[in-house]
């Protein structure tokens, strides 16, 4: 009973990189109505099977553009996008995603949320009441499962589709700052939920986030990106344990990596402000 | 229990205003509540004009039915793409601000005297409202429905029919309560204006008899009709938020 990576047919080769972005750039066509804007890349990024990504960068730099390139909701203008050895187009079956804005839908219930996707799917009712009851007991959501989402607190209703998305078992999740509009105690919390879940699943996690501090205390390692065009100008290796929790943000070495990624986000976000 | 009182206050107070209203006029132009709901009484027995409130019904639950499902979609397609939604809009809104009464010659022209003219003239005011509200439903969907329903691997079909549908739904039921009553509207104007048969009719043969009591009782049936599919369609809208 968990809701680790179903065993599929994929032999997990541990040279291959889980998702891979070569040279992927995205330009948004104006249409001649001025300068096409270029948003993003060119990208460089092997994702390795399990390990908890975290990218940071200055606003609109190009974060969420190239969560979408990995989910499959755009296609790069130029470059590669792999997920598991295959060129991503349109979503890959096991890549889920949770999003900044409250996505949860207002007119179902809490199970009926998280079951969604499952019915969707086809898959065996007996099945679905299965997963639904655990995700619905890991993301702590046991005395609301008959509540609707409008009776929910915003942190509540993030774990709804936190727990939408672990029931159709990814091997790769994506996520937009799902915590953005909450408060930083809620965050950090919440932040224990996500490692929790990473180990529970295994699974291979991008966070994509505004805050320095949920990045170092979250992710394995750190891409910095650049002020848009986006690019990685840095990638941090964080060296915790996989066993971590939100009380190392007392540790002496989070000061250090905090600071560090704010020396080079510090002018890039300055370039933002500048030309914003 | 509270609301069904509150209803009941209301109705007091409404018949209270009109029987001062009476008493103020003073004349038989405005009957007394009492003269009216006797007169209704008789009304409601008699065969006639049972066979009049039926052409009205008729007539009005057409124009409904057409108008629901044009309105709806055709606002879906207008939603669709947001510079069609942008070129509507404004359309729209000035077809809706029109009077629409100035072109019913127009339409009995086109359509005759039968009960086909009334319903194209309930659906020239039903069906817009509809169209509006179903249109600016969509447009204003939250983007990320249709993203999260995408990562989840619904089809478009899918997502249109498990998200975009209910999620507008809310919006389509207020524009079909909008919608409903002008499609009453519309009908009994066509019959005032131009028909021998219908409640519309029946007022304005009352009217020339000086037969105001008919008149109100007919106006009170209506009342009470658009007040009970209102009732109706806003249970059905709580009962969906919830």
């Amino acid at each position: 009973m968990s809701v680790s990576p179903a065993e599929v047919a994929v032999v997990p080769d541990t040279a291959m990189p889980h998702a891979r972005l070569v040279g992927v750039t995205r330009v948004f066509s104006r249409r001649g109505k001025g300068e096409d804007i270029h948003a993003l890349g060119p990208i460089d990024l092997d994702l390795k099977r399990g390990e908890f990504f975290s990218v940071v960068g200055p606003s609109g730099c190009g974060k969420s553009t190239l969560l979408d390139v990995l989910a499959g909701l755009a296609t790069p203008t130029s470059g590669t996008a792999e997920f598991e050895g295959r060129p991503i187009a349109g979503v890959p079956a096991g890549v889920g995603a949770v999003f900044q804005e409250d996505a949860s839908f207002p007119w179902l219930s809490v199970t009926d949320n998280v079951a969604f996707g499952l019915r969707r799917a086809g898959v065996d009712p007996a099945e679905i009441a299965r997963r639904v009851d655990y995700a619905i007991g890991f993301m702590g959501l046991r005395g609301f499962a008959d509540a609707y989402p409008a009776q929910l607190s915003g942190g509540m209703r993030q774990r709804v589709c936190i727990a939408r998305t672990l029931v159709m078992q990814p091997r790769l999740i994506l996520l937009d700052e799902p915590f953005g509009a909450l408060d930083a105690q809620t965050r950090l919390l919440m932040g224990d939920e996500l490692l929790r879940m990473w180990r529970e699943t295994g699974a291979t996690v991008l966070l994509i986030t505004h805050a320095l501090d949920e990045a170092a205390m979250l992710a394995d390692r750190v891409g910095v990106m650049s002020a848009r065009p986006g690019v990685f100008i840095d990638i941090v290796a964080t060296g915790w344990d996989a066993e971590r929790d939100s009380r190392i943000v007392s540790h002496p070495r989070f000061g250090d990596l905090t600071g560090h990624l704010w020396e080079r986000l510090r002018v890039e976000s300055l370039k933002h402000l500048r030309e914003g | 229990m509270r609301s069904a009182l509150g209803s009941a206050v209301v109705v007091l107070v409404l018949l209270v205003v009109w029987e001062g209203l009476h008493l103020a006029v003073s004349n038989s132009g405005l009957p007394s509540p009492v003269a009216t709901l006797v007169r209704l009484g008789v009304l409601l027995g008699d065969a006639d004009f049972w066979r009049q409130a039926g052409e009205t019904g008729r007539a009005f639950a057409a124009a409904v039915v057409l108008s629901t499902f044009a309105g709806i979609g055709l606002g879906i397609l207008l939603g669709m793409n947001r510079t069609t939604g942008a070129v509507a809009q404004p359309i729209l809104v000035n077809l809706y601000a029109l009077p629409k009464v100035t072109l019913y010659p127009v339409v009995l022209l086109i359509f005759g005297l039968g009960i086909s003219a009334r319903i194209a003239f309930g659906i020239m005011h039903g069906m817009i409202p509809l169209t509006l509200f179903t249109m600016n439903a969509i447009l204003n969907m939250k983007p990320v429905y249709r993203r999260s329903a995408a990562v989840m691997g619904l089809t478009p079909w899918q997502s249109s029919f498990y998200v975009v549908l209910p999620a507008i739904l809310p919006e389509v039921i207020t524009g079909a309560r909008l919608g409903v009553s002008l499609c009453l509207l519309g009908v009994l104007i066509g019959e005032m204006f131009a028909a021998r048969n219908g409640l519309g009719f029946v007022v304005m043969q009352a009217m020339e008899r000086g037969d105001m009591p008919s008149v109100l009782a007919v106006a009170l049936l209506l009342a009470v009709l658009a007040l009970v599919v209102n009732a109706a369609l806003l249970a059905l809208d709580r009962a969906w938020r919830r």
